[in-house]
């Protein structure tokens, strides 16, 4: 039940885009098609399952015992980069399509906000490693989340009379503030 | 061992680490790219210019080796490179087109073109354009900011001391920046071997070019009747030639009243085409 209300509380009450707010630049970049915005999600829900894991051993194994804390951001960046490379090379190899639909964005994830951020919350709040695991997930399913709402309401503007200045990014952000609002509402729930 | 120690062990371990696994996925990952694209890439310049259509140099080597581009579709590189792509996909040469250099189609320089008020904007022609139309009283001419000469990305054009762009047409590799940044559609890219060019591009009337330029075209009709192969042909007051026609005799340009027809040395008269 614990961790139920974990996962629910980390993809909806608490979502990362929505109300935490960490990683706008993909949710805004990368939110154009729902097929992409579904890879993407995918992808980042991968980086931050396992950096969950990763980060959670890195902390409780070697950073702790050694009094090495203050090394904490360094080695769990190094440890999301070498993730994103991975999963870039994984892309490139099996789907060459979304690999070129992502662009930019997909190395990107090494410095989207969300996945350190995920490292260090988990830290701080010290989970534990399966609470940390459960937390990985939801972060990454409400990112997805997230993404898809905006992509399948984006999808459907382009085919809406909006006002020449709102047209493109524009619109994108007041939508994503709307999506947000409506999240907000969800506070204290859990 | 101290801490500061044991932290420099750590991170290099860590990396170290990370760096094997993924030294090892990148094998296991490792995409076969078709040898012949690595191999057309090298040949093409590499500048990712997009003069040829597509995103950049890798693109069009793709679309190359598929067959769906040309083996001359890139215009920079020219025929040296066409011949070298052409080598690599083993066809025989195809008859590449013509390099096209540009040509500022305007003579109007501070000296013959008359000024209406001083610009004190922004350089860029672009920007005179949309502001009352620059400096000059032919809303046709060149405005003199060098936005052109901004946007060649291979210094082949130049500010010449009457406030008009000159090209080095060695230097030229038609991709057609400048084409594409001049507000005043003045640069045409034409084939290297016409060596005949109508430099201006006012469609007013006679008596009011006369006012405004020296050097305009007043469509006095004097090369239309000259010239041998009804290359020239007057529209809407301005002379324009047929460069499919023109055979670069010259006989325009003699005749000119007002000098806007320019012959250009070292270009030498084609034979006539067997098209009329």
């Amino acid at each position: 039940m614990k961790y139920l209300l974990l996962f629910i509380g980390t993809v909806i009450t608490n979502n990362f885009v929505l109300v935490q707010f960490l990683g706008i630049c993909p949710f805004i970049g990368v939110s154009k098609q729902v097929t992409t915005s579904l890879g993407m999600g995918a992808a980042t829900t991968f980086v931050m399952v396992v950096s969950a894991l990763v980060s959670w051993l890195i902390q409780h194994f070697i950073l702790v015992p050694l009094n090495l804390e203050y090394l904490q951001i360094v080695s769990f960046i190094l440890v999301i980069a070498s993730l994103v490379q991975l999963v870039e090379m994984f892309l490139h190899k099996s789907s060459p399509g979304l690999y070129r639909a992502m662009g930019i964005f997909l190395p990107l994830i090494t410095t989207n906000c969300a996945v350190l951020g995920l490292a260090l919350n988990a830290v701080e709040r010290s989970y534990n490693l399966g609470e940390s695991l459960i937390y990985g997930l939801g972060a990454g399913v409400g990112f997805t989340v997230a993404l898809l709402l905006l992509a399948g309401i984006r999808e459907e503007l382009e085919f809406a009379d909006i006002p020449k200045p709102f047209k493109g990014a524009g619109i994108a952000l007041i939508i994503a503030g709307l999506l947000s609002l409506a999240f907000s509402g969800f506070a204290g729930m859990i | 061992m101290n801490n500061a120690l044991i932290g420099v062990l750590f991170m290099g371990g860590l990396g170290a680490l990370l760096a094997v696994g993924l030294v090892f996925a990148s094998k296991k990952f490792a995409i076969k790219v078709e040898p012949m694209i690595e191999e057309i890439e090298t040949a093409l310049p590499g500048i990712n210019c997009g003069a040829c259509g597509f995103a950049g140099c890798r693109s069009l080597a793709e679309a190359i080796a598929e067959g769906k581009a040309p083996s001359n579709a890139c215009p920079v590189g020219g025929n040296a490179v066409a011949e070298k792509i052409a080598e690599i996909l083993g066809e025989d040469q195809a008859s590449a087109p013509s390099r096209k250099v540009a040509q500022v189609l305007c003579k109007g320089g501070n000296v013959e073109a008359a000024a209406r008020a001083d610009y004190d904007g922004p350089g860029d022609c672009r920007i005179a354009n949309i502001t009352q139309g620059g400096d000059k009283d032919c809303i046709y001419g060149c405005l003199g900011l060098a936005t052109c000469v901004e946007a060649c990305p291979f210094d082949a054009m130049a500010m010449n001391e009457n406030g008009l762009p000159i090209v080095f047409e060695d230097k030229c590799t038609g991709c057609g920046k400048c084409v594409e940044a001049c507000p005043r559609d003045i640069i045409v890219l034409v084939g290297e071997e016409y060596g005949v060019h109508i430099r201006c591009r006012s469609l007013s009337l006679g008596k009011d070019v006369r006012k405004v330029c020296n050097v305009g075209c007043i469509a006095c009709r004097r090369c239309e009747k000259e010239c041998p192969v009804g290359a020239i042909s007057i529209i809407d007051n301005l002379a324009r030639i047929d460069y499919d026609k023109c055979i670069v005799c010259g006989k325009c340009a003699a005749v000119c009243p007002v000098k806007t027809i320019e012959i250009q040395e070292g270009k030498s008269v084609i034979k006539p085409k067997k098209v009329g």
